[in-house]
């Protein structure tokens, strides 16, 4: 299976997805954000990060660059393409995903762990996924998933949310929710289930002497859900 | 010509720092306030001297760039 992880400035979760990707048994390979063609790849990676220092809006900038004219012709054809954190901050600001991620509710800045549930199955990220509940780390400080009214009422009819921000044993709440998500969204897809952008770090989790391992699971699960 | 644009929240986005700096006014006595929503200012300088051609080019650029529709409203509030 073969992998691309992009590389924008100021991205800094780009090295830690390519460790990620290679340890589950992907060819991955980096690619600049000022480069115009995508390598042969089954799975794009959009990492975390601050890219362009979030200028304007977080995400807003990178969305125009020019690898990601390469990278919307892939999505539209169907390719899978994943966004984590600033990933997808930057998959909404292209339109590739609805709604947007605003400033936290408390303004503060967010790194902890959390615990996610996951929504749906029938797509290629939790397609055979035995695991209901992650715990993932995040760090962000624009994670606040927002909509309008017609696009929730959408997303919603399409079975488009991915995860929710949950507690241990899967109760979503406003108790669980960490940044004042609409619904306690962490993660939605396309309308086709091609594309997901979720705001934990699914990557910070591989290995069990730093942190944990629902992040091997996920991972795992993925590239035999790609092949 | 420089075209000049305000960025705002739309009314039933949440403003938490609009929020914050409400409170902290308060703090610093300033009364009466009912709300303060925080927006971004944009001055842009371009070559082209027709006006209705400059506003037009500013308003294609809000909506490709400077503003995200989902949540912000742009208004030209100037040219000269």
């Amino acid at each position: 299976m073969n992998s691309s992880v992009i590389t924008f400035p100021g991205s800094n979760c780009d090295r830690d997805m390519d460790v990620a990707l290679k340890k589950f048994g992907f060819k991955n390979k980096m690619v600049w954000h000022d480069d115009v063609e995508l390598p042969k790849s089954d799975l794009v990676v959009l990492p975390g990060g601050f890219s362009y220092g979030d200028y304007l809006r977080c995400g807003s900038m990178a969305s125009k660059s020019k690898i990601m004219k390469s990278v919307l012709n892939f999505a539209q054809g169907g390719g899978k393409v994943m966004g984590i954190c600033n990933g997808f901050q930057i998959l909404v600001e292209s339109g590739l995903l609805p709604g947007v991620l605003l400033r936290n509710k408390y303004l503060q800045f967010i790194c902890k762990n959390i615990f996610v549930k996951v929504n749906n199955k029938d797509n290629p990220y939790f397609k055979d996924e035995k695991k209901e509940i992650y715990e993932f780390h995040i760090a962000h400080n624009e994670g606040n998933y927002f909509c309008s009214n017609d696009q929730i009422k959408k997303i919603n009819d399409n079975n488009q949310i991915a995860l929710f921000y949950s507690d241990e044993s899967g109760n979503v709440n406003e108790d669980c929710n960490p940044n004042g998500s609409l619904q306690n969204i962490a993660g939605v897809f396309n309308k086709q289930k091609n594309i997901i952008g979720m705001m934990p770090h699914p990557e910070r989790m591989i290995d069990p002497a730093l942190s944990g391992e629902d992040g091997s699971i996920f991972f795992e699960n993925l590239i035999n859900n790609l092949r | 010509m420089k075209v000049s644009v305000v960025i705002t929240l739309k009314k039933d986005v949440l403003d938490p720092q609009g929020k914050v700096i409400h409170q902290t006014l308060d703090g610093m006595g300033f009364e009466n306030i009912n709300e303060v929503r925080q927006g971004k200012y944009f001055e842009i300088d371009t070559k082209e001297s027709d006006q209705k051609k400059a506003e037009k080019n500013v308003e294609d650029m809000c909506k490709k760039l400077l503003a995200n529709l989902v949540i912000e409203d742009y208004k030209i509030i100037g040219s000269q």
